[in-house]
């Protein structure tokens, strides 16, 4: 080794003593991952376009210390969420259930998707028509004549 | 077809303008004709603790602050000046706020509450469903919340919603 190789050494070697193992998020690596599970489905309320396991929002950490007490005492997803939409309404579930409140939200897309479809149809329809019509008998004989290269006039 | 077209295009601006003149912040809180939440918190200022069913047979206003909230700041005269009025008594949740800074935003801007309960780590919060501070509750003699105030209140809120309601709530 050359006295740069010494003097890297040199330098990196008391980073290296200091340097430790990233210590683990949480004891209960389960817990961590149903946390995970719930909360990617649970909107933020403060950064509303977030998930809840996204947000770093003061709110979205007490939420999630909430939901991993609710964990930890043993109660399924359903009365974690359940808990939750309770105090905050349907807003907070990223897939609302489906009741006379929500019933736009759920088939509003459908109803966009027939009436686009309904009017793309109609349309189609008319240009189709149009273009039959454009083509009458003598045009029909010339462009024949034209296919088979046999009149040009 | 072309006037069907622009009466579709007209009727989606309409659309569009009026979702535009919509607060998303606004989320309707389930809590509304549900009971208050019990909860037993110590008091801001003095010793002793409060519980919202010593305020059964009463119309009271809660209200959520805290001194790290600007909103709070700019709600605040409103509140200072409706205590003035002893319309109702008014209760404050002190929310996540550390009790020295709370006690000198008070002694600062004035104090328009009965007094104030100390929710530190923000749970009595949740069990509302605060998600932006301020808030403020309208809680009737059964102890059933009425209205709910997300955001500051304003002179117009006050004397257009809040003050009306307890008055229909009280008779």
């Amino acid at each position: 080794m050359n006295l740069r190789g010494w003097w890297l050494a040199a330098v990196l070697l008391p980073l290296a003593v200091l340097a430790r193992e990233a210590p683990p998020v949480a004891a209960d690596e389960q817990v961590e991952q149903r946390l995970v599970r719930i909360s990617e489905e649970l909107r933020c309320l403060v950064c509303q376009n977030e998930s809840l396991a996204a947000s770093r929002a003061e709110l979205a950490l007490d939420l999630k210390r909430e939901v991993r007490e609710l964990i930890k005492a043993g109660k399924t997803d359903d009365e974690i969420r359940d808990f939750l939409v309770k105090r905050y309404g349907d807003f907070v579930l990223y897939r609302p259930p489906l009741k006379e409140s929500t019933l736009a939200l759920w088939l509003g897309p459908f109803a966009l998707l027939v009436g686009g479809v309904a009017v793309a149809a109609v349309f189609i329809r008319r240009r189709r028509a149009a273009q039959q019509a454009s083509l009458s008998a003598e045009d029909e004989r010339r462009a024949d004549a034209l296919l088979r290269g046999e009149d040009r006039t | 077809m072309r006037i069907g077209l622009i009466i579709a295009f007209f009727a989606l601006v309409a659309l569009l303008a009026i979702g535009l003149t919509r607060n998303p912040r606004e989320v309707p809180s389930p809590l509304i004709d549900k009971p208050a939440p019990a909860f037993d918190l110590p008091r801001l200022a003095k010793e002793g603790r409060f519980s919202p069913a010593e305020m059964r047979g009463k119309v009271w206003l809660f209200n959520v602050w805290a001194s790290w909230c600007v909103s709070c700041r700019e709600e605040h005269p409103i509140l200072v000046e409706f205590a003035k009025t002893r319309r109702a008594p008014l209760i404050g949740l002190n929310y996540k706020d550390p009790r020295d800074d709370a006690l000198k935003w008070l002694a600062r801007y004035g104090d328009p509450y009965e007094f104030s309960v100390v929710d530190a780590d923000g749970r009595i919060g949740i069990d509302y469903g605060v998600y932006g501070v301020p808030e403020t509750y309208v809680i009737d003699r059964a102890g059933v919340i009425r209205y709910k105030q997300i955001g500051p209140v304003t002179p117009d809120v006050l004397a257009k919603k809040i003050v009306p309601l307890i008055e229909e709530l009280e008779r």
